[in-house]
């Protein structure tokens, strides 16, 4: 691979890109480590938010109000610096990447899927009810279901941020797509000069979103159009 | 009282066969109680002490204007609303917060919505037997017999792999009373049931109540289809600004009400 990308593109550009794509394998590791872990819980706030109790309503408004209103940025620094310093220890910034892109992504995450658990009509809480289904039975077999196809396009949508928000884990030593780039436009080497590193960076990231994006809009458009008759599988 | 002297009064077109009373038996046996009940929305009192006894084998019609109450009191009755005072016994079972109570009172009492509240993501069979298998824990095959045996009944099993929104509203709302059937429940609840129908599909979801009737099961019925009443109910219930203002049987109630709010209603309904 390596040798392929410099025969075709020479030197120092073949080895460039090969390092950038390289790096670029991580990006995405972070990245579904926070959607898949942001999503667990996420889904587990949802759901104690729309339960009929009080205290888990407030303390999950909490959670969400205190997570959405930090910046990432200030999440990476408590968790990569900032924890680390006061403990006296050393924490891998995989981990600390990993830490707070899943509780950045779950308080928003959370919200789309009470969003969307919210949108079934009482009707279907309230039939459930009438036939004798508790909560949770009504939640996971009538409700739940329902809201997946609600909440499939925004969260996919949401993969985008996520994608966008690893890049910032950078400033934590964290080794993926933006470190390796920053290094090489940094570096005095003829070629490798900012202005076609960082275009060259933002395509890589492009190539990584759009597609979602995309997919994301066309689960949109085709929501729209089966709402009235909706054959979904049941789950 | 016996049903089967009351003459049938042809008011209604939409009731327009015999009705077999023999089944119909109003027996001493108490099915509901409710006593001294009242119930708040925050501050707005809307139900006022309320009353009522109903016996096994009752057919009931609650009448009244809009906003007097009548959902929230059959509501009361499987606790979809929570009452603050009163009693409320179901089957000997008394609805307090106890989550062992309600499931008990739950699984007795049938309820049918205005809008059905039949579940999209499932078949007609899976709406069916959904609840039987979760609750009653049927095994699945059983439960699809059955399913199908009240699919039968409410006349459509050819349905029974097709969607509710790909069903017409009359169909849609039989499939309701079959869903509920399901549960083998010995009190149904409905609210309104033809309310949200064109005309020509009140007839056959009447029909369907009617046949429950005949079999004899205890039924509650908010609805203005004052032809079913006067057919098959025992006994018409009106209400006003969440009290039970007057109560009778229905040729009493219709040709000698009582009360002044009871004779504005019912020339109101009756009188175009
Ligand atoms: N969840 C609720 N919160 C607050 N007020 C409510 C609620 N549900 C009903 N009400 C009010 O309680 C009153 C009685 O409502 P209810 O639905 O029982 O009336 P109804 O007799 O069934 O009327 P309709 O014939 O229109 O169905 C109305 O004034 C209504 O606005
Ligand atoms: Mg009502």
């Amino acid at each position: 691979m390596r040798d392929l990308l410099v025969e075709i593109f020479g030197r120092p550009h073949g080895i460039v890109l090969y390092q950038l794509l390289d790096a670029t394998q991580f990006t995405i590791y972070l990245s579904l480590i926070a959607f898949v872990g942001g999503g667990i819980l996420g889904a587990f706030i949802a759901l104690v938010r729309i339960a009929p109790n009080k205290w888990g309503k407030r303390i999950t408004i909490a959670y969400i109000w205190l997570f959405q209103s930090t910046p990432l940025l200030m999440l990476l620094f408590l968790t990569g610096l900032g924890v680390p310093r006061l403990f006296g220890m050393n924490i891998d910034p995989w981990y600390a990447a990993s830490i707070s892109l899943t509780l950045y992504s779950s308080a928003y995450m959370s919200d789309v899927w009470r969003g969307a658990l919210e949108a079934i009509p009482r009707g279907q809480w309230e039939g459930a009810s009438a036939l004798g289904l508790r909560f949770l039975p009504t939640l996971r077999l009538v409700v739940a279901p329902q809201a997946v196809t609600i909440a499939l396009a925004p969260t996919v949508g949401f993969m985008v941020q996520i994608i966008k928000g690893t890049s910032l884990a950078y400033i934590i030593g964290f080794t993926d797509l933006m470190t390796i780039g920053k290094r090489w436009a940094n570096a005095p080497v003829a070629g490798t000069e900012p202005y076609i590193i960082f275009p060259l960076m933002a395509l890589i990231y492009f190539s990584l979103c759009f597609p979602l994006s995309l997919y994301s809009r066309h689960l949109e458009r085709r929501m729209g159009t089966v709402k009235t008759l909706r054959p979904v599988a049941a789950a | 009282m016996e049903r089967s002297e009351l003459t049938l009064m042809q008011t209604d077109p939409v009731i327009e066969r015999a009705i077999d009373t023999s089944q119909m038996k109003v027996t001493d046996e108490v099915a509901i109680q409710l006593t001294g009940m009242n119930k708040w929305f925050g501050t707005f009192h809307v139900l006022r002490d309320v009353n009522m006894t109903v016996n096994r084998g009752e057919r009931i019609v609650i009448c009244g204007p809009s906003g007097s109450g009548k959902s929230t009191l059959i509501r009361c009755i499987n606790r979809l609303e929570e009452h603050q005072a009163g009693k409320i016994i179901v089957d000997g079972t008394e609805l307090t917060s106890d989550l062992k109570n309600i499931d008990k009172v739950r699984s007795e009492v049938g309820m049918v919505f205005q809008h059905f509240n039949l579940f999209p993501h499932l078949t007609i069979l899976e709406n069916c037997t959904l609840a039987p298998i979760w609750v009653r824990k049927l095994p699945k095959k059983e439960a699809e017999e059955t399913a199908m045996h009240f699919l039968h009944k409410v006349r459509i099993p050819e349905q029974a792999h097709k969607y509710p929104g790909q069903l017409s509203g009359g169909q849609q709302q039989r499939v309701a009373i079959a869903r509920s059937l399901c549960m083998r429940p010995r009190i149904m609840l409905f609210d309104e049931p033809t309310s949200a129908l064109d005309p020509e599909m009140i007839k056959e979801v009447l029909d369907t109540m009617i046949s429950l009737a005949e079999e004899g099961m205890t039924m509650l019925c908010v609805t203005h289809e004052m032809g079913f009443a006067q057919a098959v109910a025992n006994r018409v219930i009106f209400m006003d600004q969440g009290q039970i203002v007057e109560q009778n049987e229905p040729r009493e109630f219709f040709n000698n009400p009582q009360s002044e709010r009871t004779k504005l209603f019912l020339s109101q309904i009756l009188g175009h």
